[in-house]
């Protein structure tokens, strides 16, 4: 690497590992109790965005009543830019696999179900014959549990997790009002616990090689590793697993292609950040002390002087616009007023003082709006519209 | 008892018929019928026994449960950042002049509907699209007229 050091390539998630059955086997001789734990002092969060502590949520399902539980895998990857879960579930299936059944393990349920968006559907022929293989080898070790697929049919808003809960239960994906949460009433109404694909590939990871191993990689807050999806102005679009907590300036040092103008981080619903940022700029969850610290999904999405920030922000409205579930009135008529608003503004139909009032606008849809989907439109409008204003205008 | 009736009594036995079964036979209907009739609609909730409202609810949420008779084919173009920075204009504009419709029509034999669609997450090969479930990437107006021509072919249709 040229002038990194920070930055840290590391190899967990792709490591070929044929071992799956003797990881399972030998992790389902613990105790429930201990692999919680386990997963706690790994400090794991979510990979899908959100980044919730994953132990503690495997922590509140177990401690649910007994009863019939779910376990969740959550591949509906719609985000923008992200394309990672897609070749997780191509190349190690039974990491994933394996670590739904030890989920359904402590959590006590006995159904599995991988919800897989429409897009991927070739996917589903090759994930079907490593679930029957999965199965039979649970079976042959006197595990009781089941895996099934569930299609989704072509909406992001399904990625929100009561949502693709409502959705498998045959209605409309709109999110539930939280609480309860799905722990305490998933699908079904019954606990349940959700992942993303590879927050479920890390928990492998930590059973087979310890919880220290994972909580030695990335920075206070933001341990292990984390999977990028590099795409856009870059010499080198694709998949790689970085340690969190890089400085976003190493980042594109690596990937940009000599005339970065701007990154996009976590998607249509993360932030830009324009290059005079980007040394201040860490990737990793809130709660660093210095600088501004970047949650994501994963996507990064490089942008180079020859692009137009009007009108990448036009189609991320367009999608949000396109994609709000229709439930909730800020997001549905929020949505739909700052594409016009904007477009308004480049045509000279209003003033450009009219940008701060759409400012306003995604100030409030981030306080009222019932889910991430509407909550988040703010990030990318407000920071590629603060940063570019000149191209908003003009 | 008509095909559709036999299609969707076949996908209920298959997948049940309690709420949470919807989706996978709506999706069976769409397989085989590429779109959901109003007549398959009335008929997955008669076979379910659910009011029919809450099967076109749920049916008109989903951007891939069509309800309007499509073709056969059904091409969906992403038109999300990436593949719109990479080429997916160009990409358009030779489907459409080829297959001589504009973006939401069906040809006249009903063998292919241009559609747009948002993220299909192949942003590192942009631009994409999908012809039914098959995914195509990094797409040029060359390469593009070369599948569908494939297609064309594959169906006993010769071009020009």
């Amino acid at each position: 690497m040229a002038n990194s050091h920070q930055l840290k390539r590391v190899d967990f998630i792709f490591r070929n590992e044929n071992d799956w059955e003797r990881v399972l086997s030998n992790t389902i001789k613990k105790k429930p109790q201990e692999l919680i734990n386990e997963l706690i002092s790994s400090e794991l969060k979510g990979r899908g965005g959100a980044g919730f502590p994953t132990g503690l949520k495997w922590k509140l399902t177990s401690e649910a009543p007994d009863g019939q539980k779910y376990v969740i895998c959550n591949a509906d990857e719609g985000e923008p830019g992200t394309f990672k879960d897609r070749e997780i579930l191509s190349k190690v299936p039974y990491k994933v696999l394996t670590a739904m059944a030890v989920c359904g393990y402590v959590a006590g349920a006995n159904q599995g179900y991988i919800y897989l968006r429409g897009e991927y559907k070739f996917l589903k022929p090759e994930l079907e014959k490593a679930i029957d293989e999965f199965e039979y080898y649970c079976k042959e070790i006197n595990l009781d549990f089941k895996i099934t697929i569930f299609m989704g049919s072509g909406a992001y808003i399904c990625g929100e997790e009561t949502a693709l809960m409502e959705s498998m239960e045959g209605k409309r994906g709109e999110p539930r009002n939280k609480p309860p949460f799905p722990s305490q009433a998933g699908y079904l109404g019954k606990p349940t616990v959700i992942n993303n694909v590879e927050t479920l590939v890390h928990t492998f990871t930590i059973f087979k090689y310890g919880s220290k191993k994972f909580y030695d990689l990335g920075v206070q807050y933001s341990r292990g590793t984390k999977l990028f999806s590099v795409s856009g102005d870059t010499p080198k679009p694709g998949i790689y697993e970085l340690e969190l907590g890089m400085s976003l300036q190493d980042f594109v040092y690596e990937f940009g292609d000599g005339d970065t103008k701007a990154v996009q981080v976590g998607g249509a619903s993360g932030f830009l950040v324009p290059r005079k940022k980007f040394k201040d700029a860490a990737i990793g969850f809130k709660g660093k002390l210095t600088g501004i610290s970047l949650p994501t999904g994963g996507s990064m999405m490089l942008f180079n002087s020859s692009r137009s920030m009007f009108n990448v922000l036009d189609n991320y409205l367009e999608f949000f616009r396109e994609e709000s579930c229709g439930q909730c009135t800020p997001c549905r008529v929020g949505c739909q007023q700052l594409l016009l608003g904007i477009k308004a503004v480049k045509r000279g139909d209003k003033p450009a003082s009219y940008l701060e009032k759409l400012l306003r606008l995604t100030e409030t849809m981030q306080y009222t709006a019932k889910c991430g989907l509407g909550q988040s439109v703010a990030n990318s409008f407000s920071s590629i519209v603060e940063n570019f204003r000149e191209e908003m205008i003009y | 008892m008509d095909p559709i009736q036999t299609l969707i009594k076949d996908l209920a036995n298959k997948h049940g018929r309690t709420k949470e079964s919807l989706l996978p036979i709506m999706q069976g209907v769409v397989e085989r019928e590429s779109y959901l009739s109003e007549r398959s609609m009335v008929e997955i909730a008669r076979e379910m026994d659910i009011p029919a409202a809450d099967v076109y609810g749920t049916a008109t949420f989903y951007s891939f449960l069509e309800t309007k008779p499509t073709g056969k084919y059904i091409i969906r173009v992403c038109k999300t950042i990436t593949c719109a920075m990479k080429g997916k204009t160009q990409v358009l504009f030779a489907i459409q002049e080829m297959l001589k419709i504009k973006m939401g029509e069906t040809t006249p034999d009903k063998r292919f509907t241009l559609l747009e669609t948002n993220c299909l997450g192949w942003c590192h090969k942009a631009p994409a699209m999908l012809i039914n479930d098959n995914v195509y990437t990094e797409l040029t107006p060359e390469k593009v007229r070369e599948i569908l021509s494939g297609y064309m072919k594959q169906n006993g249709i010769n071009q020009n």
